[in-house]
């Protein structure tokens, strides 16, 4: 454990001693709020409520989260510390969970710095709190699960624009599965059973439900289990890698 | 303390390195030669277990690289080919990260950190950012790394490259003053640094151990070893009446320097010295080869190439 929170500390560090952080969490905060201003409509609608904040935050997620992901691994595979870290005494899965977390931790505060927006809509009417915090914590969870794809996509590749392609690409597959659009390409070869189980896929099908307000533990187990799977896939590509 | 048993690895078609077996103990300084892709680094990807060999294991203090690699890491420092570090933090913030990952306990860092600056004389330096420095400096900041937590074995992968001669001097002498009470294994391209540092000598090329032998050893088998090289006025003449000697197997001539090489076992300096003084050649230098590694070299790895 210990040695987890050595990765953590010194992965925010990086993120704050570069120019990464303030980059990062200007272009997320300005995002968020176009979104929820000018698409979202959040004064023009007349409702104290965060629909128009959380509603796009998949769409700001699938650009976001791969430019922060993408470093991960590529960059240390790029520069050759990936040799200094993988021979220091740690198992790949303690450096795979440290730096999932820090990043994890990163998008968190990310969302944190939104918190006036929340105070805002409490100020002009009576808001559905509750339904805030779960929405939050949806988010906060989604953005965790592209992070996880990234991950894996990261240490695919020692190229930073590959990883972060490679996890668009990944990322908008898995929101989207839900959609008839993909359903369709499976319908007629693949049994009813199957074609239930892509749509239950879909990352955005699950945030839906935190939207609603409602925190169900086994939305909270779909997202969790999705992060465990890609952070397991990143370190089976690391050791893979370690054979060649 | 080291063992390779048969290591092989193979990327696609290409045979990296083909079944090296040895076994090192405390109180070696190993110098590992060959020339650029004859497998260095990849041996020692493998002895580290960062790269999993294609067949046979490496154990350090009786841990199988593989198998049990967080005790045999432990009780490893390794210094990468090239010295990578993470380039956005402090040479402290690097080191500490380095020392708390090797679990050296709280009390003990500040006293860690102090001692390994120190040694490499990094100590001006620490508050700076690792991206900022020559690449003196951050070599050796890969060295400190790879020594903090004081480890038995040390794997340095080019210690000396890209230092100035001073820098490479201290180098050297900080390995040497470790080497009582550890093993030590570094790879080259420097053939000086090897007689300078090593107690034993491992060449390889094409993947194989070619050499293994103390640098006096290996001096010994030069076409060098206990020939005599002169300058001195008319160097034709001069040649002419050396290869009378029965003892000369061959004389060259070359850069106005004569090098006559002996047949085997025979003493040839008292006989030059004296061929000299009869004939009063006008002799401006005078000395007995101890043999040149840069020829056993040549030969060792040419022949693989063959």
């Amino acid at each position: 454990m210990r040695t987890v929170i050595t990765i953590i500390r010194r992965e925010l560090l990086s993120y704050f001693t570069t120019p990464i952080a303030f980059v990062f969490l200007v272009v997320f905060l300005i995002l968020a709020a176009a979104f929820s201003f000018y698409l979202g409509r959040f004064y023009e609608r007349q409702i104290a409520d965060l629909q128009p904040f959380f509603q796009f935050h998949p769409w700001l997620y699938l650009f976001l989260v791969p430019a922060l992901s993408m470093r991960l691994w590529a960059e240390e595979r790029h520069s050759g510390t990936l040799e200094l870290l993988l021979t220091l005494p740690l198992t790949p899965w303690q450096a795979v969970l440290g730096k999932f977390i820090a990043a994890w931790l990163f998008l968190g505060l990310a969302l944190l710095l939104t918190v006036p927006i929340w105070f805002t809509v409490n100020y002009l009417g009576e808001a559905d709190n509750g339904r805030i915090i779960s929405s939050y914590l949806g988010s906060w969870l989604l953005a965790g699960s592209l992070l996880a794809i990234g991950s894996c996509m990261s240490a695919l590749s020692r190229n930073q624009v590959i990883a972060f392609v490679l996890t668009l690409v990944a990322s908008f597959i898995l929101m989207l599965t839900g959609l008839p659009m993909i359903l369709n390409a499976f319908s007629g070869w693949l049994p009813q059973f199957w074609i239930d189980g892509i749509a239950r896929l879909s990352l955005i099908n699950h945030f839906d439900g935190f939207q609603r307000g409602v925190i169900a533990w086994y939305e909270m187990l779909y997202f969790i289990l999705m992060i465990l799977f890609w952070l397991y896939a990143t370190v089976v590509v690391l050791n893979n890698r370690r054979s060649n | 303390m080291l063992e390779a048993r048969s290591l092989y690895k193979s990327f696609g078609s290409i045979e990296a390195v083909k079944d090296l077996s040895f076994s090192l103990e405390k109180g070696t300084v190993l110098g590992f030669l060959g020339p650029n892709g004859a497998g260095k680094s990849t041996t020692m990807r493998m002895l580290t277990g960062f790269l999993t060999p294609t067949k046979g294991t490496a154990l350090i203090q009786g841990f199988d690289v593989q198998i049990d690699a967080l005790k045999a890491r432990r009780c490893m420092g390794y210094l990468p080919e090239g010295a990578p570090l993470y380039l956005e933090m402090t040479v402290q913030q690097f080191l500490l990260f380095i020392a708390r990952i090797r679990n050296i306990p709280r009390a003990e860092l500040a006293t860690r950190l102090g001692e390994a600056l120190e040694r490499l004389s990094l100590t001006d330096v620490a508050g700076q950012t690792i991206e900022t420095l020559s690449k003196g400096y951050r070599r050796r900041v890969g060295i400190a790394q790879a020594l903090i937590h004081d480890p038995a074995v040390l794997i340095l992968d080019e210690p000396t490259d890209g230092l100035d001669p001073n820098q490479k001097r201290d180098v050297r002498q900080l390995i040497r003053n470790m080497a009582d009470d550890k093993l030590i294994i570094v790879s080259t391209h420097i053939l000086g640094e090897v007689s300078a540092l090593c107690n034993r000598v491992m060449i390889i090329a094409g993947g194989e151990l070619k050499a293994d032998n103390s640098p006096v050893g290996l001096l010994q088998t030069s076409r060098y070893y206990q020939a005599v090289t002169l300058r001195a006025d008319n160097p034709q003449s001069v040649a002419t009446e050396l290869s009378n000697l029965p003892e000369a197997a061959q004389v060259e001539l070359k850069d106005h320097e004569l090098t006559i090489f002996p047949r085997k076992g025979a003493k040839l300096l008292p006989l030059v010295t004296k061929l000299a003084e009869q004939q009063q050649w006008n002799v401006q230098s005078l000395r007995l080869e101890e043999g040149r590694l840069d020829d056993v070299f040549r030969r060792v790895t040419t022949e693989a190439a063959q």
